[in-house]
């Protein structure tokens, strides 16, 4: 069965704030709604709590470490999910129910499964 | 291409759209069944030229084309590409000619693949090209203005996504067609416009795409004949297609509409237009679409013998619903232009200011002007039109004449 990456996309929240008790439990009622195609899944806190890391030249090079990124954009990554679908169409159908579609916005990617 | 390599050429592409499409279901895998049948065309291009066509083209192409398919899957295999289980194999030696009604269903579900929302409306029109009429990478590029190289890769990224993403091979459910039908019809509306008003002029290709959209517009209907939406398409194309004897003259100009020779017109196009649309409109039970209500404008225009007998309170009427359903510059301009026609010119020429400017929008403001006999103003907006658009525009010679005959009347007064 094809495996599904859907990034979501939304403000650049802190999900731990009151304000946003609301919303969070809408995305939990999703993973309960979709518990059975729903592989694994994450939060992630704001992307002020970032750190990009490069190694600089090649393996071994000095490892170069910023603070960021900082959302200069309106929308975010801020959560996935794994999940898993027949085909793109049942995939975008349940990717429709993360709360993020209508918030903000929802990248499905498809999952290059091993031969 | 002309001639009996012409005739073969047109053979082996209308039958490969449809082995495709079969093949494509058997194998789940558009480029492995594209670079099978390709190599069958190529196969026929060189034997029957000289063979002579053979008593039944399909079954050859299809035969050969199978045989082409399982070489490719060997070779994969060969090259240690595991992906296959080999079924295919199997299916490709063991499953009989499709018979008809197999093949329209294969039709239908590659028309809604290459049309599937998922991918961008560019690649759709580019990938309908390929698929549905057969073009070449090079022939698409010409008709849509791009380059070969730019087509290729938005073709081989289409077939990749398609493949990757899962992007299903099949008709959507009943319940689902209203949503799905919009896209597949915008694909064989805009490769009809496309075809209709190049912005290089008149047709230079060897690619008629008005023909090749009436196809698949043709085909859509057949394939559903109880949709309203594929039906008013096909209505629009034909009313639209009846007036373009006359939309041309003999120096390849273009003929605007008050000037047509309606005698030109073809009236069993206009006949069966007029039948599509009304049992179009029959079935439908919504607020008409813009389709329908495109076609209803043209049948309009059609039923009356010349430019003056037009109903332009009607027109106005059909396009404040167009621009009400479905609002774009160019159906607002048509509707500027009726209302100008039923005598409102100052109401006409406020409406104007309301609209994104566009060289079309220069040369209407200048005709209206010219009505209210502001000549000197109607030279200047006709000059805007000719600086804005390019200069293979094809109603350039039309609007010189038009700005020179206003600066005469300008100089007179």
């Amino acid at each position: 069965m094809p495996q599904y990456l859907a990034l979501t996309y939304t403000a650049d929240v802190d999900w731990w704030a009151p304000e946003q008790a609301e919303e969070l439990a809408e995305y939990r009622r999703f993973g309960v709604d979709f518990a059975g195609q729903v592989k694994a899944s994450a939060v992630l806190h704001p992307t002020s709590t970032a750190t990009v890391v490069r190694v600089e030249g090649a393996r071994g090079g000095p490892v170069i470490t910023t603070d960021g990124p900082y959302a200069e954009t309106k929308e975010a990554l801020t959560g996935y999910y794994l999940i898993e679908a027949e085909d793109l169409e049942a995939a975008v159908k349940i990717a429709a129910e993360i709360p993020a579609a209508w918030g903000g916005a929802v990248e499905v990617r498809p999952v290059i499964i091993a031969k | 291409m002309s001639g009996r390599y012409g005739a073969v050429a047109e053979t082996i592409r209308i039958e490969g759209t449809r082995i495709l499409a079969t093949l494509i279901r058997t194998v789940g895998d558009v480029q492995l069944a594209e670079d099978a049948v390709q190599e069958a065309a190529l196969a026929a291009l060189g034997a029957w030229p000289v063979t002579g066509v053979p008593p039944e083209p399909r079954a050859w192409l299809t035969v050969t084309a199978r045989r082409k398919a399982i070489d490719i899957i060997r070779r994969e295999r060969a090259r240690g590409d595991k992906e296959r289980d080999g079924s295919e194999l199997l299916e490709l030696r063991l499953d009989p000619l499709a018979p008809d009604d197999v093949v329209q269903d294969d039709l239908l579900r590659l028309i809604f693949t290459c049309c599937h929302p998922s991918l961008s409306p560019p690649t759709r029109v580019a990938l309908a090209l390929r698929t549905l009429c057969g073009l070449s990478a090079a022939q698409i590029a010409e008709v849509l203005l791009t380059t070969e190289v730019a087509t290729t890769k938005r073709l081989v990224r289409a077939r990749q996504k398609i493949k990757a993403a899962h992007i299903p091979y099949r008709v959507p459910a009943e319940a689902d067609l209203p949503d799905r039908l919009p896209a597949v019809c915008a694909v064989i509306h805009s490769l009809y416009t496309a075809g209709h008003a190049p912005s290089e002029g008149e047709a230079a290709y060897d690619v008629d795409l008005c023909v090749e959209a009436i196809r698949l517009a043709e085909l859509l209907h057949t394939l559903l004949p109880g949709q309203p939406t594929p039906t008013a398409v096909l209505a629009l194309l034909l009313l639209t297609e009846a007036r373009r004897p006359a939309r041309v003259d003999e120096s390849g100009e273009v003929v605007t509409l008050d000037l047509q020779d309606r005698s030109r017109w073809d009236q069993d196009l206009i006949a069966r237009g007029v039948e599509l649309l009304n049992d179009s409109l029959e079935r439908s039970d919504r607020q008409a679409d813009a389709y329908q209500l495109q076609a209803a404008i043209a049948a309009e225009h059609a039923r009356v013998p010349s430019y003056t007998a037009t109903d332009w309170r009607e027109i106005v009427r059909l396009y404040d619903l167009l621009v009400q359903v479905s609002p774009s510059p160019a159906s607002e301009l048509a509707r500027v232009v009726a209302i100008a026609e039923t005598g409102e010119i100052d109401a006409a020429l406020k409406l104007l200011d309301t609209i994104p400017p566009s060289s079309r929008r220069h040369a209407i403001r200048g005709e209206l002007l010219a009505r209210k006999h502001r000549y000197a103003e109607a030279v200047r907006e006709l000059d805007q039109a000719l600086d804005t658009a390019p200069p293979s525009h094809p109603e350039r010679q039309h609007r010189e004449r038009r700005r020179n005959y206003f600066q005469q009347l300008a100089d007179e007064g």
